[in-house]
């Protein structure tokens, strides 16, 4: 047994030096308290282990047949002393252990604000959070800067020692975002949101990428995220801005496509509604956003008035395919009543025109001429989602 | 023939499904084809078609289908490890730019259908034969409640397998990760035959599990010997109980959440999707429910047989016999209330995250009470280190480990730096492997000399143990030290160089492991060689304490000639100890259920349904569901289900056993 120990350990030792052990030495003040649980629990759980690895080898050698000096019981199988230390060694750490975890899960919930900027370092309440907007698609990441109008594609930065707030949602799959420098992971889903509040404290370049297996281009869906001083911070912007272009909801249609390896793309100027509309999933035109859903669902759903067809609702269900026995694109033509319980065909109420996927309700097909959302009837729409 | 009359025919199975154009599956098929057409020869050439078909095929003794088991999951080992081995090469060489040998569209597959044959087709039949095989022996009955259905059971998961294997050779298998999360696994993302193939072989085999849960509950429940109350039961029996009451509970589960996804995939409904209101959270937590618990119904088992072989092997009453039980009733319980610790990063609140963890981390305390139970067992005991032994010891060693890195995940602000990171690939095969693999392993040479009448060979043996463990530790420590490094899991490609050595230590350890797999076979094929040399004649080759060693090696037909009766834990050695005689006259007829073939015909009308339903051959999934209700049906009129083994074949199997008795002597 020793000796394969040493030999799975050999070259552990030997690669200690040279690697780079980002979970066990991050550069962001979050990542930093999960090492410190990962490395607290790990010890409290050795005062236990460790006895019990010592004990087996010690009994299994001890105990071996041919030791006959070794005292033997045959018979000896219950002492109600051992029995109370048995199960109250597990407990005593679990009890530290579950103590220890209920703080820390709340200290390091992702969805706080952050408490402080490092160990030694409060909040600068001057310096206003770094708002980022994440969209993980297939199989690139979108990250949006509503405070500075711009977005970019698998590149990712922010200043040093100012707290950063993801807003984390997808395209189409389930992905998790994770730098490990700077902070654990979060699932990016289709529909939802999930936040993330982080801090970066040391300058330098360091990887991110989804942990959650998404499809044929998952392993190309990394970026680097860069910690920047302020000054470096801003020149990163001015890069940004200055690659000019425009990522409005015909650009976003296009960049949604599934694509593999993507390079590092920015836009200087980005529809401000676009991730309300993604978080939506009603970037197309003719969708109906699912906040808009709810609200009308909240009043009552509108009963027959609301039965409107269904094609604004459907996202991306027959976005490659249909199912095999089930209906194409669907409508409703009736509703079945307690007067008449056949069905009773809603004259109001027609077929759409075309039943390509993913187009709106008895519309025509619009053409994806640049919407500027100021000028068309977006800027007018309250903001009552999330 | 018009497209549309092909369609009707074969639904989506064309030409262009078969992967022609992939040399490793030509490959592969030309060596497997060969090698079935080899054994399809050799076994007419023999002419065994009709001694298996009546000895095996249809039997529905208890230990034959556990024998059976054990064959399918020792098959099935192979082609999860080939899988294994494939993912370890790839990610050994895909570095610097190369893209290694496997495309995206192949690779995903593999390490998917690595997961799903480890788990389902592998550990499940190995634990569920070593069940089969040795409950019944150990509470004195003469088969479980159900013989038939048992049979049944056993196609049903063979089905299930064949489906999974199919896959290799029509079509493709999924490529969603072994739990397939939608929305990547409904159709809008994997329109393919893949999850499909995943979905009903699942379902089929699912079936089997169910019911042979069913079964094995009731039989214990039912068919223990008279004087063994449940707090006589041997520790085996009792993990058994508490696996089957987890399977009864938790599969349906299992079956409900991929008829909801097959449902989204078949008639379009909503349940999982991202819009009309679809929740694809919901079957991650439906699948997870299921899933937790579907861990505990591999290592409980596997907890009994580590119980059996110390107890056995230190010479010496199991330690805290009543603690040991409780701790298992309070695992099976609390392995309900912890799924949720599969998914902490899904943005769950702190104070559910919070609950979750700590449920988990409660779990190892029982867990703990065990493994010092284990531990004052072999306290002033007398130690044989025969193979079950070895491998106890090695589970010992090995499992505290993975425990202590389970615990650590637990804690949901270190799942979130660990989730889905090489840790956990590494906890989670440190458990499975170092707890269930291991289990498995003393169990076939625990119980062996009990199946087959010969002890196995133990230098092949020693081989076998010693490749296994330093591969497993050369395999999966990388692992954990590469999850500390921010490595995810089923990436294909790498970018970073400094990773390269882990992987290709792991490789190396996959290939040791491999060596042990091979060093197995190769154990089997030694022993059948030397089973004169190896014979066991006493029935009790290694001095045990449970029932099961009461009877001759292999048993009879029926088991016991006499239902034993029990006056204590130890059953078979309080007999010994008292000075057990055998009973030598007064032999009656036996009453025994008769051999059927109805299990496997209507598993392969199954199975066929579910190729139908896989493909879209609607003709053939109705055609076989017809057919599966009318075997069914008329099986019910089939009223030459027992017969009685006559006094005197009774008296002859009994009398030679005398005799062997008497020449050990």
């Amino acid at each position: 047994m020793s000796r394969l120990k040493i030999l799975a350990l050999l070259p552990l030792a030997v690669a200690l030096s040279g690697c780079n052990y980002v979970v066990l030495a991050p550069a962001g003040d979050i990542a930093a308290q999960q090492r410190d649980l990962v490395i607290i629990s790990t010890v409290l759980m050795l005062l236990i282990v460790l006895p019990v690895m010592a004990l087996t080898v010690l009994f299994a050698w001890r105990y071996r047949q041919s030791n006959t000096t070794a005292r033997y019981e045959p018979d000896w199988d219950h002492s109600t002393k051992l029995e109370l230390v048995i199960w109250s060694a597990p407990l005593l750490i679990i009890v530290c252990l579950g103590a220890l975890t209920w703080m820390g899960t709340h200290l390091l919930d992702p969805y706080r604000t952050l408490g402080r900027i490092h160990a030694d370092r409060a909040i600068d309440q001057s310096k206003a959070p770094l708002e980022v907007d994440v969209v993980a698609l297939d199989w690139k990441w979108l990250f949006i800067y509503p405070d500075y109008g711009i977005a970019t594609v698998n590149d990712l930065a922010a200043p040093v020692d100012r707290p950063i707030n993801f807003r984390i949602t997808a395209s189409s799959v389930m992905n998790s975002f994770y730098i490990p420098a700077l902070a654990g992971q979060i699932y990016a889903m289709p529909g939802m949101e999930t936040k993330l509040h982080a801090v970066v404290n040391h300058a330098g370049t360091y990887k991110g990428f989804s942990a959650n297996y998404s499809g044929a281009g998952f392993s190309g869906m990394h970026f680097n995220f860069q910690g920047l001083d302020d000054k470096g911070f801003d020149g990163w912007v001015a890069q940004a801005k200055s690659a000019g272009g425009s990522l409005g909801r015909a650009e976003y249609l296009q960049l949604e496509k599934p694509s593999e390896n993507e390079p590092v793309r920015r836009w200087g100027t980005v529809d401000s509604d676009l991730y309300r509309l993604i978080l939506n999933m009603c970037v197309e035109t003719g969708k109906m956003c699912q906040s808009e859903m709810m609200a009308i669902d909240a009043k009552g759903g509108n009963g027959h008035e609301g039965l409107n067809n269904t094609l604004p609702l459907s996202y991306d269900k027959y976005a490659r395919r249909g199912t095999a026995l089930g209906p194409e694109p669907s409508f409703v033509v009736g509703t079945c009543t307690p007067d008449a319980p056949q069905g009773q065909t809603t004259a109001a109420i027609k077929a759409p025109l075309d039943t390509a996927p993913l187009l709106g309700a008895g519309l025509k097909r619009p053409t994806f001429t640049p919407l500027r959302s100021s000028s068309f009837f977006l800027g007018q729409r309250p903001k009552s989602d999330s | 023939m018009s497209p549309d009359l092909l369609k009707l025919i074969f639904g989506r199975l064309g030409i262009d499904s078969l992967p022609l154009h992939e040399p490793i599956l030509v490959g592969t098929f030309a060596v497997v084809a060969l090698g079935g057409v080899t054994l399809l020869a050799g076994l007419t050439y023999f002419r065994l078609w009709g001694y298996l078909w009546r000895e095996w095929f249809t039997s529905v003794d208890h230990k034959r289908i556990g024998v059976m088991y054990m064959v399918l999951g020792i098959v099935m080992l192979l082609r999860g490890f080939a899988d294994a081995l494939m993912m370890r090469a790839q990610q050994a060489m895909a570095f610097g730019g190369s893209e290694g040998f496997l495309p995206a569209h192949h690779y995903d597959q593999v390490f998917t259908a690595h997961g799903v044959i480890m788990i389902f087709f592998v550990a499940m039949p190995l634990v569920t034969g070593l069940m089969n095989f040795v409950v019944p022996l150990q509470i004195g009955a003469r088969d479980v409640s159900f013989p038939f259905l048992n049979n049944f059971s056993f196609w049903m998961t063979v089905g299930g397998a064949v489906l999974v294997m199919l896959s290799l050779f029509i079509g493709e298998f999924a490529r969603t990760g072994w739990l397939a999360y939608p929305p990547l696994s409904n159709i809008g993302y994997s329109p393919d035959v893949g999850v499909d193939y995943y979905i009903w072989g699942l379902q089929v085999a699912g079936v089997g599990t169910t019911l042979s849960g069913i079964n094995l509950i009731c039989t214990i429940v039912k068919l223990r010997c008279p004087g063994m109350t449940m707090m006589r039961m041997p520790v085996f029996t009792w993990t058994s109980l508490c696996t089957n009451i987890l399977i009864v509970a938790s599969f349906p589960v299992l079956t409900v959440v991929l008829a909801l996804l097959s449902l989204d995939r078949y008639v379009g409904t909503n349940f999982f999707t991202n819009d009309f209101g679809g929740s694809p959270m919901m079957y991650v937590n439906l699948i997870w429910i299921w899933g937790h618990p579907e861990v505990y119904i591999l290592v409980l088992p596997a907890f009994g047989i580590f119980s059996e072989v110390t107890s056995t092997f230190s010479g010496k009453r199991l330690f805290g016999y009543t603690s040991m039980v409780y701790a298992t009733v309070v695992i099976t319980i609390l392995s309900y209330l912890v799924w949720l610790h599969h998914f902490f990063t899904m943005g769950s609140g702190a104070s559910v995250n919070s609950f979750f963890g700590i449920t988990t981390m409660i779990i190892s305390i029982p867990t703990g009470a065990k493994m010092f139970n284990w531990l004052f067992t072999m306290y002033r005991g007398r130690i044989r280190y025969e193979l079950p032994m070895l491998w106890t010891i090695a589970f010992m060693l090995t499992f505290v480990i993975g425990g202590m890195t389970g615990v650590l995940l637990a804690v949901p602000p270190a799942d979130f730096v660990l989730h889905n990171s090489l840790f956990l690939i590494a906890h989670f095969h440190n458990v499975i492997i170092g707890g269930v693999v291991f289990g498995a392993f003393a169990g076939i040479n625990y119980w062996f000399p009990k199946a087959f009448g010969f002890r196995l060979d133990p230098f092949w043996g020693k081989c076998s143990f010693w490749f296994w463990v330093t591969g497993f530790y050369m395999a999966f420590m990388p692992l954990y030290v590469l999850g500390l490094m921010g490595v995810t899991r089923r990436l294909r490609v790498f970018d970073d160089p400094s990773l390269q050595i882990w992987f290709v230590i792991a490789a190396i350890g996959a290939g040791l492991v491999f060596l042990g797999i091979l060093s197995m076979l190769m154990q089997f094929a030694v022993s059948f060689l030397k089973r004169e040399q190896l014979k066991d004649v006493t029935g009790d080759p290694w001095d045990a304490r449970t029932l099961e060693w009461a009877t001759s090696s292999p048993p009879p037909d029926y088991n016991f000639a006499f239902t034993p009766v029990v006056h204590d834990n130890d059953a078979w050695w309080d007999m010994k100890k008292r000075g057990y005689q055998r009973p030598l006259t007064g032999f009656k007829p036996i009453h025994m259920p008769s051999s059927t073939g109805t299990g496997i015909i209507l598993a392969g009308f199954a199975t066929a349904m579910g190729f139908g339903l896989i493909w879209y051959m609607w003709w053939l999934a109705a055609l076989s569901f017809i057919a599966m209700l009318a075997v069914g049906i008329g099986h019910t009129f089939n009223y030459h289900r027992d017969f009685d083994i006559p006094a005197d074949d009774v008296i002859r199997t009994e009398d030679a056993r005398t005799k062997l008795l008497a020449g050990a002597k």
